[in-house]
């Protein structure tokens, strides 16, 4: 018999990340973020592995890209401001293709808001966080379960397509409490990076076709070579010749466009008969199940539509499932993913928003489908 | 017979980005020469740098190389070190990247006592973006954006570090290129942080600017202001003003950091 073990969401991202061989994490304490951070204190050396608590966030990205490249997968975790600090080495990960994990339990913002409330109002910085064209891979989790997988799923998509990989967890998951049976072991797939070999004096650190990047020597391991932040030609070294920065920056877009089917991940729930489609990620999604269940007990037809993967945005998937459906995006934030979700559906959507701090219940997402139904505008 | 030092150069990356007459090639060699008398194994050494006109150094040498974000160079490097103690671990900064916008890195850096070798090219301003003051300008002088001299104080960076628990700290000289690098050989000794400030001279952006001269009249000056340790017992406080001590200013062994972890490794019960 399996137990069911009681967890918390942010005990749950450490328990995936040990899962996936997480052996490095730097860090900075935050609150809703702090428990990752003493929980791989305690964890990491009892396997070998490493913490080490930096003087900011700034310093803690910087140390994981380093540990990352002496071959460690390699975690940070922080919130909100946090963030923010960490968005210019988040940019150099990206362009020097450094693997590694950074978990953000979003709380409300702007600034230091409110420490200890849950938000979404991070999903656009996660995706344009960092200057420049670079890609993103953003996954969020809707249950602890789920943390525990989608931790998993951000190092092992890290190591596959050499990149920094977000987990945007939120205040509510984060600290929520739930029973969840933790998968066997030998069930989890382990992806690795792939590492050279043979003549290391044939090596070129970053050649790789569109779509695809070069294998990964670990510093000290024999392939000596040279890691920049400035555009860079296949060797790596710096370079400002058109035809090579265009590439490089091209490159690194394509390994995400290329290769959607691996990285998009959601869920669909009674779509197929509804002409009330919600869309809602991260804890906001819970209420959205709520609000449909209780909106079909009166008889209206609600799906729902649930990116696990937000950045890059699943709107192929999307743009089908919303096709005759009226949709509604509840969000703890402005109405961020809202303005994704209406360039994808290309027509007017409900928004439901909420930035005062609490949880976006069930009832407000209740009152924008009846208020839908109840005027049957195009339903 | 050309220098040890191009047996660990990447001379198809040449020429280098350095104006005639820098002091950043000279930091460079002492730097090669001191790897070479140690006969330390260039498979296991990384360089690490930040952002500026010194910062470029890494990639004209045959290591492992890491030029990273202004500045964080020591957060960076903090990584690889823990990451891989086996590894030597090199941070090449500049004054501005080291004790502006990395400061607060350095002196965490000092702390831990993490075994890395920083090597400062203190030239006195912000080179790469063109010849602004920096928290190493002295007071008075002129730069593009102190354009009737300067206010802000300078630190002495070398008691900064030793303050802040730097086990190893020392100054010298381009001018003294062969005492540079006797330095940075003791400082890849020490088994903890080790600070070597070299002071060098930037023509282009500050030696111009403040009227000292070229190269030449630049390297002069260091000679005459950088006073060995030994000497400067000898003088008095008179004799001592306008001057800047040179040699190892501090040499204490200290627990190192990633030894350190080694024992919560052990406590954790993770030891194999
Ligand atoms: C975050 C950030 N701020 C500012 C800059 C611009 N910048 C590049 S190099 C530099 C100063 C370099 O001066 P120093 O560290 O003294 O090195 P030097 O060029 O003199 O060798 C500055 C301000 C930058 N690259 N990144």
């Amino acid at each position: 018999m399996i137990k069911p073990i009681l967890m918390q969401g942010n005990e749950a991202c450490i328990a995936g990340a040990l899962a996936a061989g997480m052996d490095f994490f730097a860090g900075y304490p935050i609150t809703p973020s702090t428990e990752i951070a003493e929980l791989a204190a305690e964890r990491l050396p009892a396997r070998q592995g490493r913490f080490i608590q930096m003087e900011d966030e700034i310093a803690s990205m910087g140390a994981i890209i380093g540990a990352s490249l002496t071959g460690r997968k390699a975690m940070t975790a922080t919130s909100g401001p946090g963030f923010s600090l960490k968005q210019e080495n988040i940019g150099y990960a990206a362009i020097t293709e450094v693997p590694c994990v950074v978990v953000n339990v979003q709380r409300a913002g702007p600034s230091t808001g409110i420490p200890t409330a849950p938000a979404q109002g991070d999903v656009m910085q996660a995706r344009w966080g960092t200057h420049g064209d670079h890609p993103v891979i953003a996954l969020s989790p809707s249950s602890v379960a789920e943390t525990f997988d989608l931790t998993f799923r951000c190092f092992n998509l890290a190591e596959r397509f050499r990149t920094p990989v977000i987990l945007l967890l939120d205040e509510i998951v984060g600290h929520m409490r739930e029973a969840i049976v933790l998968p066997a072991v030998e069930t989890l797939e382990l992806v690795h990076r792939l590492r050279p070999s043979g003549d290391p004096a044939k090596y070129i650190p970053y050649d790789a076709p569109l779509g695809a990047s070069a294998p990964m020597a670990d510093f000290g391991s024999g392939y000596p070579y040279h890691v920049t932040g400035l555009t860079h030609d296949r060797e790596g070294f710096t370079t400002a010749k058109p035809s090579e920065v265009e590439f490089l920056i091209r490159r690194l877009a394509s390994k995400i466009e290329m290769n959607l089917e691996e990285i998009l991940q959601w869920e669909e729930l009674q779509v197929e008969d509804a002409d009330i489609l919600l869309v809602a990620y991260g804890a906001t999604a819970r209420s959205a199940r709520a609000a449909m269940k209780q909106a079909r007990g009166k008889g209206i037809k609600v799906g729902l539509f649930r990116p696990m993967t937000i950045w890059p945005f699943p709107e192929e998937a999307l743009r089908q499932v919303a096709i005759g459906k009226q949709v509604i995006v509840p969000e703890m934030n402005l109405g961020q993913l809202a303005l994704e979700i209406e360039r994808v559906v290309h027509k007017d959507i409900t928004t439901v928003t909420q930035v005062d701090g609490e949880p976006l219940k069930p009832d407000k997402i209740l009152a924008a489908i009846y208020n839908l139904a109840g005027t049957g505008k195009g339903v | 017979m050309g220098s040890v030092a191009h047996n660990y150069l990447r001379t198809s990356k040449m020429p280098h980005i350095w104006c005639p007459g820098c002091g950043n090639g000279i930091i460079t060699q002492a730097l090669l020469k001191a790897i070479d008398q140690l006969q330390l194994d260039p498979q296991k050494i990384v360089v690490v740098s930040g952002i500026g006109c010194s910062s470029r150094a890494p990639g004209y040498l045959d290591f492992n190389t890491l030029h990273t974000t202004h500045g964080r160079a020591l957060a960076f490097a903090t990584g690889v070190k823990h990451g891989n103690p086996d590894l030597t671990v090199i941070a090449l900064t500049g004054d501005g990247d080291c004790a502006a916008i990395g400061g607060n890195h350095l002196i965490h850096a000092c702390r831990r006592n993490i075994d890395i070798t920083t090597v400062v090219f203190n030239n006195n301003v912000y080179g790469m973006t063109s010849g602004q003051f920096s928290p190493l300008t002295p007071v008075g002088s002129y730069a593009t954006t102190a354009p009737y001299g300067n206010i802000d104080r300078s630190f002495d960076l070398c008691q900064l570090s030793q303050a802040a628990g730097a086990s190893f700290v020392a100054r010298s000289t381009t001018y003294h290129a062969n005492h540079l690098k006797d330095m940075i050989v003791s400082a890849l000794q020490n088994k903890g942080f080790s600070l070597v400030e070299a002071m060098t001279h930037c023509p282009t952006y500050f030696g111009r600017r403040n009227r000292i001269g070229g190269p030449v009249e630049m390297l002069k000056q260091q000679q005459e202001q950088g006073v060995t340790v030994q000497a400067a017992a000898r003088m008095t406080p008179e004799e001592l003003t306008g001057k800047y001590l040179i040699g190892e200013l501090h040499n204490q062994p200290l627990p190192e950091f990633c030894e350190q972890y080694q024992q919560v490794i052990a406590k954790a019960g993770g030891a194999r």
